[in-house]
């Protein structure tokens, strides 16, 4: 089963909660896919045994049997190429390019299009007291993260409990993340700021179809506000964190939320996820 | 006409707490939400919309099923997975979808057209601040760079009819495209950050992108008191990368307070508004 846990808002508490949860159950899967600033590694310090530098295919261009049609610089809906005819050039912009296959395809001639692998990010495959660990990071100038979170996706195994870390926002990263889980869990903080995009985040979730619910990170018990949005829109909120300076701090030290009532309440949320009770 | 944006790697750091304070307290200037994704300035600075334009994105594949011979050409092509056929039915999923037109130019029956789809929304508006261009992405729509260009570009041009001194632009987190869009053309980045582990990991991979771009960057440590062992370790990366302006932030209810109530923190929080006031004098 996959579990992601997902905020909208960036720094709710996404990391915490995700590897809090996993290191509190037996024999999980955590996965980090917030590939732009992946951090699941500074709270689980795993032994990393494996790492692959994932790549996408690119183009490569021969001016010397390109015959200037210009067919591939139409067809390229992202402007990534540009072909001056009168001086036999061909401009490659790669960092436009989305690895889609187009140009090659609407080529006439053979050969002057080849297409070549690019590294966009490296995927590392690790285990820390029985728990196994994946992260991808995405190297800093690439644009687009969801090629690597597609091919992530081939190293997740298909255990029992995978929790997934998803990237924040509500923009296809997320979808693409979320699209292959079974269960979502929306980490909030109790501010107008979470809980606008927790409202964005929830349109997606709902939009796919995605049974969830919601984690109150930070919540204090004179601030009614995210039960009162939960509440308008008949949402059920699984778990409400407490804000303690002592979290935060031990949050800063990449320490994360372990103390045995933690660890039980953990256990029982992802029993109640399983048994279909949330 | 100088552009400043803020913008921090992690999310969660305070960035727009900052530019809404920021932007409450400094003249002239016109105020930009970039952060398109999860645009959450609207709640401190209450805009009042005085234009509203629709914002079309990438086109999505869309296939005529009395056309469709079911020959698989498509799915069997496309390398966003983005074909589904359930039953010999071939739909597109629009989320997967990268627009990229594949699948029209592999049909051998012409069963698939592209159709743009509007993607979001974009607004000038008034506030007591000052003016404001702000947008929505819908929910789940493609990675937002074009959006972040549009507001920005938006933003300049309503300076320049203005006459303002100063665009102002709360940026999006990460690293991604949305990052690199905002951080063209802008002639300083205020990178806030906080003594953290993801904090500090997430500040060294955003300075990255900021010094790629050749923008000028100053640090704002946000809950600097948290940890201060890490907040020196910020200073000394700052001070490696030969950056002088640095300014800290404690740690604050009230800061947390004023976000929860809607109101602009600098107003109530006088630690904020010092290291406001500092950097308004130095832009």
């Amino acid at each position: 089963m996959k579990i992601a846990i997902a905020s909208g808002k960036g720094g709710t508490g996404k990391t915490i909660v995700s590897t809090s949860i996993s290191m509190s159950v037996n024999n999980a899967v955590y996965v980090d896919m917030d590939v732009e600033e992946p951090n699941g590694a500074i709270f689980i310090k795993p032994e990393i045994s494996r790492e692959i530098r994932y790549t996408v295919p690119i183009p490569e261009f021969y001016e010397d049997k390109c015959i200037y049609c210009r067919k591939c610089e139409e067809s390229c809906v992202y402007n990534a190429i540009s072909i001056i005819p009168q001086a036999k050039k061909i401009l490659f912009f790669e960092e436009l390019c989305h690895s889609c296959g187009v140009c090659k395809y609407v080529c006439p001639v053979e050969q002057a299009i080849i297409e070549k692998p690019k590294a966009i990010g490296t995927i590392r495959i690790g285990e820390k007291n029985g728990l196994k660990f994946i992260d991808g990071i995405l190297d800093v100038g690439i644009p687009s993260s969801v090629p690597l979170l597609s091919g992530m996706k081939k190293y997740i195994p298909n255990d029992e409990i995978v929790i997934i870390d998803s990237p924040p926002g509500a923009s296809c990263p997320v979808v693409e993340v979320v699209k292959d889980s079974d269960f979502v869990l929306l980490v909030t903080e109790p501010t107008p700021f979470g809980l606008n995009d927790l409202d964005i985040a929830l349109d997606i979730v709902k939009d796919m179809e995605k049974p969830h619910a919601i984690i109150v990170n930070k919540s204090e018990n004179n601030n009614n506000l995210a039960r009162e949005f939960a509440e308008k829109r008949g949402e059920y909120i699984a778990m409400e964190i407490p804000f303690d300076r002592k979290i935060a701090e031990n949050y800063s030290k990449g320490i994360p939320l372990l103390t045995e009532e933690y660890k039980i309440r953990f256990k029982k949320l992802v029993e109640d996820i399983r048994e279909g009770k949330l | 006409m100088k552009e400043i944006l803020i913008i921090s790697g992690k999310g969660g750091t305070g960035k727009t707490t900052l530019t809404a304070s920021l932007a409450k307290y400094m003249k002239s200037k016109v105020i930009c939400d970039a952060d398109v994704d999860a645009a959450d300035m609207f709640l401190l600075l209450k805009p009042n919309v005085r234009k509203k334009m629709n914002f079309k994105g990438k086109s999505v594949a869309i296939i005529d099923q009395d056309k469709c011979t079911s020959c698989d050409q498509c799915r069997k092509q496309c390398r966003f997975n983005a074909i589904d056929a359930e039953n010999g039915n071939y739909t597109v999923n629009p989320y997967s979808c990268d627009g990229c037109t594949l699948c029209t130019l592999v049909c051998p029956v012409n069963a698939i057209r592209m159709e743009q789809m509007v993607v979001g929304e974009w607004y000038i508006s008034q506030t007591e601040s000052g003016k404001m261009v702000h947008a929505r992405l819908y929910p789940g729509a493609e990675n937002s760079g074009n959006l972040v260009t549009m507001v920005k570009r938006q933003a300049h041009i309503l300076a320049e009819e203005e006459g303002s001194e100063y665009v102002i632009v709360d940026g999006p987190p990460g690293i991604g495209c949305p990052v690199t869009s905002a951080l063209s053309g802008a002639n300083l980045a205020i990178i806030v950050t906080e003594p953290t582990f993801s904090g500090i990991h997430d500040l060294e991979r955003v300075y990255e992108i900021a010094e790629h771009f050749k923008v000028p960057v100053w640090i704002v440590i946000n809950k600097y008191d948290l940890n201060t062992e890490n907040s020196k370790k910020i200073e000394k990366f700052a001070s490696g990368k030969g950056i002088d302006v640095i300014e800290k932030i404690p740690f604050s209810k009230c800061i947390i307070d004023s976000v929860v109530k809607g109101e602009i923190p600098a107003d109530n929080c006088e630690e904020l508004k010092k290291v406001v006031e500092k950097l308004t004098d130095k832009f």
